[in-house]
């Protein structure tokens, strides 16, 4: 289980949060003029590399507010977490 | 004679190889990557259906050790959707046909599939999916608890527990194979048909000119290809960045596990979307079971042990006399899956490179579908019809087969 260091709460189990997906996706500023291609890529495309991942959690069971955290997905190893709208910390 | 040398002389002789190892040749017809079930069915069928035989399957691995070792071999066609419908019930038929085909044991056993309700939307799914079901011609049926009980007397069907049985689907012509005699069969036929299978050689990256695609280029060397056909499911976005090509998936570690040998308790499979477990026992009398996915992306290959908890928990009340097994060992696949959980197959942006990916949890039940149905797509260099609907394109459109709510959250 993966242990996962809340900004506010610190360390917690991973039972504690729910999984958010890729960090850093912005809603289409102007959604009006988004094109079929660029919803699909909003809507349906997301990173998924082999390697160091900008993710969110929640912390569920605990302050219940998001966040966001480096992971690398094959160590499963985590460098760093950080609150929502703060820019990628340059790690990783 | 010493008592180990009697030993020693009652062994069975080493069985010959199925098949050789190849070298890579500079060139081929195709190159199939991922020598999984999906990959070796595909190169099969190439040369078996279409008569191409210069071909090559590339495997970062070894053979049929990736998902194709790591599934629960649960097979079934009972899928809501009519484009389910198709590819899945194309891939049973050629199940049922498979040993003779390939001239090869797969321990094929058609012990039928429960699909276990334990709330009222649950029974109005089951119900609605069976009537789907027997409209597109698959083998369906609504049993009532007691029913559900003369197909597996050792479930607990009583009302006092968290999840009680409140009917469940039944497909008869489900079942199991043995997955690693499948892949097997496949690599022997494909092998004895001129196909070159080459092991330990990871895919870097697609070769292309323009919006051609040319070859790939592997640790060994760049191999030409007049035609790419990826099979590499949890890996394909790997494999594709390097072309900049994206894939609306997401890779996730799916866990199983098995106990000890037992005494045949359970002649059939059964499955419970509602808790996430779903149960057979092998030929040789391991329970095996398997978990939903783990929450996060990852390509580890292993999972959180709270997965196997809730699991366990599930299974156990579902199966009192489960609490005197013990698990014997788990482990994890990086299964590929998409938004609406169905899986991608044909064409993409790049002439000469065709995908097939996203079969997210269930994958191992279309093998022999997919792997015929994916030949045909590139030897006619156009979609097979049974995977029109299973297009890349299917996420522009909106014209996304859903399989979440209904059929597809346990495979």
């Amino acid at each position: 289980m993966l242990s996962i260091p809340c900004p506010w709460c610190g360390f917690r189990d991973e039972i504690e949060f729910g999984y958010g997906g890729q960090a850093h996706v912005s809603y289409p500023a102007q959604p009006s003029t988004v094109d079929d291609g660029d919803w699909a890529a909003y809507l349906f495309f997301r990173d998924n590399p082999k390697g160091w991942f900008a993710e969110r959690w929640m912390h569920r069971a605990g302050c219940q507010r998001w966040f966001n955290v480096v992971r690398h997905t094959v160590t499963y190893q985590i460098l760093v977490s950080y609150p929502p709208g703060v820019p990628r910390p340059d790690v990783g | 004679m010493s008592r180990e040398r009697a030993v020693t002389a009652r062994l069975p002789e080493q069985p010959d190889f199925l098949w050789a190892e190849a070298e890579p040749k500079p060139s081929y017809d195709v190159v199939v990557v991922g020598a999984g079930g999906h990959g070796l069915a595909t190169a099969y069928y190439l040369a078996m259906n279409h008569g191409i035989t210069n071909v090559a399957v590339v495997e970062r691995g070894w053979l049929g050790g990736g998902n194709m070792a790591r599934n629960t071999t649960i097979i079934r066609s009972n899928y809501l959707r009519k484009e389910s419908a198709g590819i899945y019930e194309h891939a049973l038929k050629l199940w049922e046909g498979l040993e003779a085909g390939l001239d090869c044991e797969v321990a094929f056993s058609q012990r039928g599939v429960l699909n276990l309700a334990h709330s009222l939307a649950d029974v109005r799914e089951g119900r609605r999916r069976v009537n789907a079901n027997q409209l597109n011609g698959i083998d369906a049926q609504w049993l009532t608890p007691p029913e559900v009980q003369k197909v597996a007397p050792i479930l607990n069907i009583s009302s006092d527990v968290r999840y009680p049985v409140l009917g469940a689907t039944f497909q008869p012509r489900a079942g199991i194979a043995k997955h690693d005699w499948v892949a097997w069969g496949y690599a022997r036929a494909a092998h004895a048909l001129g196909v070159d299978l080459i092991q330990g050689c990871a895919v870097l990256g697609v070769l292309r000119e323009g919006d051609r695609v040319v070859g790939v280029e592997t640790e060994r060397g760049p191999i030409r290809a007049g035609r790419v056909a990826l099979a590499a499911a949890g890996h394909s976005s790997v494999v594709t960045a390097s072309l900049g090509l994206a894939l609306p998936l997401q890779s996730y570690p799916l866990q199983a596990l098995v106990s000890e040998l037992l005494e045949q308790v359970l002649d059939t499979v059964v499955m419970s979307n509602a808790v996430h477990v779903y149960v057979s026992q092998a030929h040789k009398g391991e329970l095996v079971m398997g978990a939903g996915i783990d929450s996060f992306l990852g390509y580890g290959q292993r999972g959180s042990f709270s997965v196997i908890e809730n699991q366990m928990a599930a299974a156990i009340e579902l199966f009192p006399i489960f609490s005197r097994a013990h698990v014997l060992r788990t482990w994890g696949g990086i299964v590929d899956v998409t938004p609406d959980a169905s899986p991608i197959v044909g064409l993409t942006p790049y002439s000469g490179l065709y995908i097939n990916c996203g079969w997210g949890t269930g994958g191992f039940k279309a093998t022999p579908g997919i792997g015929w149905v994916f030949a045909d797509t590139i030897a006619h260099d156009r979609p097979h019809p049974l995977a029109v609907p299973f297009s890349l394109s299917r996420f522009d459109s909106g014209a996304l087969v859903d399989e979440h709510g209904a059929a597809a959250v346990a495979h």
